[in-house]
């Protein structure tokens, strides 16, 4: 059956550490975290990091799937506007940005849980910094408990 | 003579128009009688659920079951025509992806019982009654069947063979999906019985879309004079064309209105909402986040508009329900 796949760990407030996806594109954001590393600069483990080749190949679907599957944040990093690889891939990403944060909105997923930001190759410390701030505001916010609607609801609910 | 293939008719959280869809076939409906049995169809035919109960396992050929599951009865009757049935099909939007009906999993079932019950202004209700799963009177408890916090898809709640879709599916897409099922060679199991293509390559005005499309506006159609020739999207309208499957051969938009996504995605997409967000937003003009908002501002229900028949099938199935430990999800 389709969705059964979806299980999560279990998820409480005291021990919750968040988990939060980034996608990094491949000549600004990437390389600023791959300075980050090399400069031996410290930042919070709680972030996946994917590399893509511009931030405007992160289909939509991605973002939606990450927090389907248990983030409890999405952080998007791609070029200054102006300083795209392809020249206008992140102006792509910027507009569905904006549309998707209004449907994440109306299905109940708090702003600070999807970022969106430009980071060059040199701003390494801006790595640090960004990811630093978002997991202390999705740690504050807690866990994303988007609960599989399927099994527990009919499980429970036919019991009555 | 040997013995016809029996064939149920099922309806859930629906609004009867794939019941519709099936007398729509006209004459053809006489082929369909002559083919097979009908052994349940409550819409037009009186049997009852203990004739089903009454039947052997898997001792119906095809049973198609319309509507979406939006109660613990028609999550029961789900599982009893699966039992009974040698192939489970989901009828039309609402049992393929959850449908018009979905979109109340923007809501949850305290919210939509208030405003039904207690809080919509031809209600009159003084005491404040909310249906209940247990009613007694006159020494007799009475059983209703209970209201769901969520909406679900057919295949949410048991295993589903095959798919038809559409709002309500064509005569043609279900006489050709009744042909196939009835036929010889079954196609893969979990196959939605429709081309697997978007419907602007079988759009009747697809060689006026543009090469490179892009929106200042986005139109709603009581607000312009639509062209009946050029792509409606070329004319700022909102059309789902480009992420819905096709099958239906563009009957909106050779009505003139745009394709508003009932036969869901292609076998290649997850998340038909998220697939046409992506299309439509990467179009718009503008690179200053204010512009590209006011333009986007025109769409005023993006979550209702990209996901209308396809909510619960989604990614996330349904908006976030607060005070998450609360017992009643």
């Amino acid at each position: 059956m389709r969705n059964r796949e979806l299980t999560r760990p279990e998820k409480s407030q005291a021990t919750f550490e968040p988990r939060i996806v980034a996608f990094f594109c491949n000549w600004c954001t990437y390389l600023a975290a791959d300075l980050a590393g090399t400069s031996r600069m410290k930042y919070s483990p709680n972030v996946r990091v994917i590399r893509v080749m511009c931030s405007g190949r992160v289909d939509p679907q991605f973002v939606l799937d990450a927090f389907a599957h248990g983030a409890d944040g999405v952080f998007i990093g791609g070029c200054h506007p102006g300083d795209c690889h392809y020249q206008e891939g992140n102006y792509k990403t910027l507009r569905r940005f904006h549309l998707l944060k209004r449907v994440l909105q109306q299905m109940g997923i708090e702003d600070e849980r999807c970022r969106l930001e430009w980071i060059s190759a040199a701003e390494a410390d801006r790595v640090r910094s960004t990811i630093n701030d978002m997991v202390e505001k999705v740690r504050a916010l807690g866990p994303l408990d988007l609960i599989p609607t399927e099994d527990k609801v009919s499980a429970e609910e036919v019991a009555v | 003579m040997p013995e016809k293939p029996k064939v149920a008719f099922y309806w859930c959280a629906s609004c009867g128009g794939c019941e519709e869809a099936v007398v729509d076939l006209a004459e053809a409906i006489l082929d369909v009688v002559a083919a097979v049995d009908i052994v349940f169809w409550p819409v037009a035919l009186d049997f009852k659920r203990k004739d089903v109960e009454a039947m052997p396992e898997g001792s119906i050929l095809v049973s198609f079951v319309n509507g979406a599951i939006r109660t613990s009865e028609q999550a029961d009757m789900a599982h009893l025509l699966r039992s009974k049935s040698k192939l489970l099909v989901a009828l039309g939007s609402c049992s393929h992806l959850g449908g018009i009906p979905g979109l109340a999993n923007l809501f949850d079932r305290e919210s939509i019982l208030n405003a039904v019950y207690l809080e919509s202004p031809s209600t009159v209700n003084p005491e404040g009654s909310l249906p209940a799963t247990h009613h007694k009177d006159d020494g007799h408890t009475v059983e209703l069947p209970r209201f769901y916090n969520t909406v679900q898809a057919l295949d949410q709640v048991v295993e589903v063979d095959y798919y038809v879709p559409g709002c309500p599916p064509t005569p043609r897409i279900f006489r050709t999906a009744l042909q196939t099922l009835l036929g010889d060679e079954l196609p893969a199991k979990g196959t939605v019985l429709a081309p697997d293509h978007a419907l602007c390559d079988e759009c009747p005005r697809k060689d006026t879309k543009p090469e490179r499309l892009s929106f200042v506006e986005f139109k709603r159609p009581q607000q312009v004079l639509i062209d009946e020739q050029e792509c409606l999207l070329a004319q700022g309208l909102l059309c789902m064309g480009p992420a819905t499957r096709a099958g239906c051969e563009a009957l909106c938009v050779r009505g003139n209105m745009p394709c508003s996504g009932c036969c869901g995605p292609t076998s290649r997409v997850k998340d038909q909402g998220a697939k046409i967000l992506s299309s439509l937003a990467s179009l718009v003009e503008g690179k200053e986040e204010a512009e590209i908002d006011r333009i986007l501002s025109t769409i005023p229900d993006p979550a209702g508009t990209f996901y209308r028949y396809s909510l619960p099938a989604s990614l996330l199935h349904r908006k976030k329900l607060d005070g998450c430990h609360c017992k009643n999800r």
